[in-house]
């Protein structure tokens, strides 16, 4: 196997929320181009864990460098390089889809430009033509959720969070939507998802099972399935989650 | 500072679509201004007097008439009972009751003084007070007119007189609509900015959209700044309106003072504000929250800011609180500047606490931001 | 709403705070107003002028020899409100001719406070010409006999606390409506109720009666803390109180509802229910500054806000201890708005509903 470069490396990360562990001294890397399942049932520390490695939030204890740069003391180098597509369509719904594109390229430090051309890009490839002037809150959720992940990775940055940035879409929907990230991929731009929906979760390289703040298991679907003689993903995460304390919320 | 031209933009976006928004910020502030001033009238002129007079005599009536003819009073009936007067007060249709005896011009001929029979209704206590005042001056001069008409001058010894010449500085003409405006401009312009900044800095918060911000490299100086600079813009265009259009065409009030300095003082006044503005947003999750909060303050802050009541008169304490306040401080100016010329030399107080006022709001705010996540 | 503790605090302390704060400190009364006195003369006269306003508690004196501009510089500076000027001989003047002049320079930028200055100075030495008087007896004098009638203390808070009474309750409860309503409407959980087979006014009833107790307990506090601290009677009879306050609220509660009817956003239900009502409420209640002084077209604007004829009732059945009789043209002209403001709340629903 060829040495991959590390692009996620994370040691010892935890996060206490008074005597709650919410997440657990996790250890894990993530390597550049591929696609890393963060799955495991609500509650599970998964968003509080995405959003350490964002700066959206500060562990408790633990060492955590991404994009290269450390989390505590270069969080405006890691904010710099990575896109972040939260689980609550968080956009500006009272802009149209041009002015949030134009808005969130500015803050990127994208030129004039490189906006303009992005954007018609992106709106042909998005086809949404014939909407760019409309607000985004006159979007239906598909494609308000496909504009968000086009903007977070506008500024080609090197890691891409999304958090269940499929829930409460239509599986066609759901569909285009991961080609949108394959295509990301190809583009050499590593994605970081989170999930509950085990169906997706056959879509990544490699996924990491979260039951009660810590890591149950990690390796790519192919080798779960086989370490738990399990037919399906469901299966692999019924046998780790019937372990689980926590109730869900 | 590009990344600051880009999130205006989008700030002045918002603000300009939303399609209530801008009467509101335009148009309401600006008609209050213009109809509020017209109610806000202090000037104890028309107290309702009811007049019992039992006597009926010459006397009486030119006692009656120079009351009526005084300016302050307006009289009323005349009931013949003292009872039915009384209801008269009950159902607030007169302030004071005057009451005059059966045999008050005899005796005041043969026995030389009479008295009269005065109830206040006092609820109102400065009213009853004043109105109690007028009433004494006038039986005063009108029992030494009564004297010099009667009696032969040499009679009794000349009076000694001390005249008190009294000078009105600032406001001849004892309007109460110049004094009212300066003051609602003021806080017409502080409800519609501070209020606008924290529920627009809380909205982000409210529907998810903050956190786009904050994992983008946007610094939180640059955050707020953004959020400032429009209400900064917008809180000097309502000032200008209220100033320019409604305060000099429609009251005729023209700043004695510099506009300059006014202006000046306005910018660091808005600064201030939408610090507390924001600071009020860093704590709360919800509009509601901001909301609430908000009024709380404005409450007290316009209350007790000498907009409506002088601050000198309330206790100590209620005073200290005043001088808290960052309203009381640009009502005053606005005042001085407009109505008195002040000049810079004058403000130095005014000008260190609002400085202080402006650092303290926008450093706490920024401290409280910062540790929000 | 009732989950959210500070919104709660704020809901039940607010009102608390603002009678107490301004319950003590508001008045329109004119106390210690900042008073110059240049004595030129020193002598026995101007002494005992100056002593008398001294006594007085409407001035705060301080007495310095100030030049014409540093007299002018005081003034601006907002140091004082008034000056008192003895010319140099003021004694041996009034002496001589019978006849001497002093000078009282007042700061009328503030015209209310400037005029009762003048009143009181006038007072004062009137006053003390009078006792110049003593030793003659003067015919053709009439002695007025004054009573105070229900506030013989002349205390501001009798004026102040019905109106803020008035105030807290026709905005605590507008606002919590007209917001929590629309709060649902962005939320989309209204939506639900409405294609729901419930009734409309049956709607508006449960949205009403929790907000109606909570008025109802600010209310209860703020007649406690009035009758102990603030030293309020309450002359008449408290149940006609409290059902006319429970129908001011109820008006006030509709109000609210139809608010909501009319904004999409929580934004816009605060800017009208603030920015719009605080100031109107504020000014034409009544207990700042008098109805009656107001041009025709605002006393009739006055008519429609619902808090002036509740302070109306207050002062009548707290204050003067009157009964219903006497306040029966005021309950119903509040009964009367409540029943317009729900039809028309009642009708834009429907329209929604539509």
């Amino acid at each position: 196997m060829k040495e991959k470069k590390v692009v996620i490396d994370v040691e010892g990360l935890t996060k206490c929320f008074g005597a709650f562990k919410a997440v657990d001294n996790i250890s894990f890397e993530v390597f550049q181009g591929e696609i890393f399942g963060f799955l495991g049932a609500n509650g599970a520390g998964k968003t509080t864990a995405m959003r350490m490695l964002c700066g959206l939030s500060l562990p408790t204890s633990g060492k955590a460098r991404v994009a290269g740069f450390d989390i505590y003391k270069q969080s405006e180098q890691v904010k710099r390089n990575i896109g972040y597509m939260s689980q609550k369509f968080s956009l500006y719904e009272d802009l149209t889809v041009m002015e949030n594109i134009r808005l969130f390229g500015g803050i990127y430090g994208l030129s004039h430009k490189q906006i303009k051309e992005k954007s018609s890009e992106l709106i042909e490839t998005l086809d949404l033509i014939e909407v760019s002037k409309k607000l985004v809150a006159a979007l239906p959720l598909g494609w308000k959720q496909k504009l968000a992940f086009s903007i977070a990775i506008l500024h080609k940055p090197q890691i891409v969070f999304l958090d269940e940035p499929t829930g409460g879409v239509d599986p066609i929907t759901r569909r285009q939507f991961w080609k949108l990230i394959y295509k990301a991929t190809s583009e050499s731009i590593t994605v970081f998802v989170t999930t509950h929906y085990m169906d997706e979760a056959e879509y990544c390289d490699r996924i990491s099972m979260m039951v009660d703040g810590r890591i149950k298991a990690l390796d790519s679907p192919q080798n779960l399935k086989m370490h738990f003689s399990a037919s399906s993903m469901d299966d692999v995460f019924l046998r780790l989650a019937r372990k689980a304390q926590r109730q869900a919320e | 500072m590009r990344v600051i031209l880009f999130l205006l933009r989008k700030e002045f976006v918002q603000i300009f679509r939303n399609r209530m928004f801008l009467p509101m910020i335009f148009a309401m502030p600006l008609v209050q201004l213009l109809v509020l001033p017209l109610a806000a009238n202090y000037e104890m002129k028309n107290i309702v007097a009811v007049v019992v007079d039992h006597d009926r005599s010459m006397v009486s009536q030119q006692l009656v008439e120079k009351i009526a003819a005084s300016g302050y009073f307006r009289i009323h009936a005349y009931p013949t009972s003292f009872d039915e007067a009384f209801s008269l007060i009950e159902g607030d249709r007169g302030d004071l009751i005057l009451e005059i005896p059966k045999d008050f011009e005899s005796r005041l001929i043969e026995r030389g003084g009479s008295s009269v029979f005065i109830a206040v209704n006092a609820i109102n206590g400065i009213k009853a007070s004043l109105g109690g005042a007028y009433l004494r001056q006038i039986l005063t001069s009108f029992s030494s007119e009564l004297r010099e008409r009667q009696m032969p001058v040499a009679a009794f010894p000349p009076l000694p007189l001390i005249r008190l010449k009294t000078s009105v500085r600032f406001n001849p003409i004892m309007s109460y609509r110049h004094f009212m405006v300066p003051g609602f401009l003021v806080l017409l312009v502080t409800i519609i900015s501070t209020y606008m900044c924290g529920l627009h800095a809380v909205k982000e918060k409210e529907n998810g959209s903050i956190e786009q911000i904050n994992v983008s490299p946007v610094k939180k100086y640059q955050f707020i700044l953004g959020k400032l600079i429009p209400f900064w813009i917008l809180g000097v265009v309502v000032f200008s309106l209220g100033l320019f259009v409604v305060a000099r065409w429609v009251y005729g009030i023209l700043p004695v003072g510099s506009l300059l300095l006014l202006y000046a003082y306005l910018l660091l006044y808005l600064v201030a504000m939408l610090g507390l503005g924001l600071l009020v947003s860093t704590y709360c999750h919800t509009q509601q929250q901001v909301m609430f909060t908000m009024f709380f303050f404005m409450m007290i802050f316009i209350l007790m800011s000498g907009l409506f009541t002088p601050i000198e008169s309330m206790p100590r304490w209620a005073y200290l609180i005043a001088c808290c306040s960052p309203i009381t401080y640009f009502t005053e100016v606005a005042r001085m500047v407009i109505l008195k010329g002040s000049d810079f030399s004058h403000l130095h107080i005014h000008i260190g606490m609002m400085s202080f006022f402006a650092l303290l709001f926008n450093s706490w705010a920024v401290i409280n931001y910062k540790k929000t996540l | 709403m009732f989950r959210d503790t500070r919104t709660l605090l704020i809901l039940f302390g607010l009102p608390v705070v603002q009678i107490l704060l301004f319950g003590f400190a508001l008045s329109n009364e004119v106390k210690n107003s900042p008073m110059l006195v240049c004595d030129y003369a020193q002598d026995g006269v101007s002494r005992n002028l100056i002593d008398k306003f001294s006594a007085n508690k409407s001035f705060n004196l301080e007495e310095v020899l100030l030049s014409h501009r540093e007299l002018n510089d005081a003034f601006k500076k907002g140091r004082i409100k008034s000056a008192l000027v003895f010319p140099p001989r003021f004694e041996t003047e009034l002496a001589r001719f019978n006849e001497a002049e002093l000078q009282f320079i007042v700061d009328a930028s503030d015209p209310n406070t400037a005029n009762i200055l003048m009143t009181y100075a006038a007072g004062l030495v009137g006053d003390y010409q009078q006792s110049l008087l003593l030793d003659y007896s003067l015919p053709y004098s009439i002695q007025p006999e004054i009573r105070m009638l229900y506030n013989p203390e002349l205390k501001p808070s009798f004026t102040f606390v019905p109106g803020l009474l008035a105030l807290v309750l026709m905005l605590v409860s507008v606002m919590m409506t007209s917001v929590s309503i629309v709060r649902e409407k962005e939320y989309g959980s209204m939506e639900v109720l409405l294609v729901s087979p419930v009734n409309p006014w049956m709607l508006i009833v449960a949205k009403i009666v929790p907000y109606l107790f909570l008025a109802l307990i600010n209310f209860i506090t703020i007649m406690l803390l009035s009758i102990t601290l603030l030293d309020l009677p309450v002359n008449g009879s408290a149940l006609l109180l409290f059902a006319e306050s429970m129908l001011f609220i109820v008006t006030a509660l509709s109000l609210g509802i139809l608010i909501s009817n009319v904004a999409q956003t929580q934004q816009v239900a605060i800017l009208i229910s603030l920015a719009g009502l605080l100031l109107p409420t504020v000014l034409f209640t009544g207990f700042l500054f008098p109805i009656e002084n107001m041009p025709l077209a605002l006393r009739y604007f006055a008519d429609l806000v619902p808090s002036r004829w509740y302070y109306l009732i207050v002062k009548s059945v707290m204050i003067k201890g009157l009964g219903l009789l006497a306040v029966w043209k005021e309950t119903l002209i509040l009964f009367l708005m409540t029943a317009s403001l729900l039809f028309l709340s009642f009708r834009s629903f429907k329209v929604r509903l539509l």
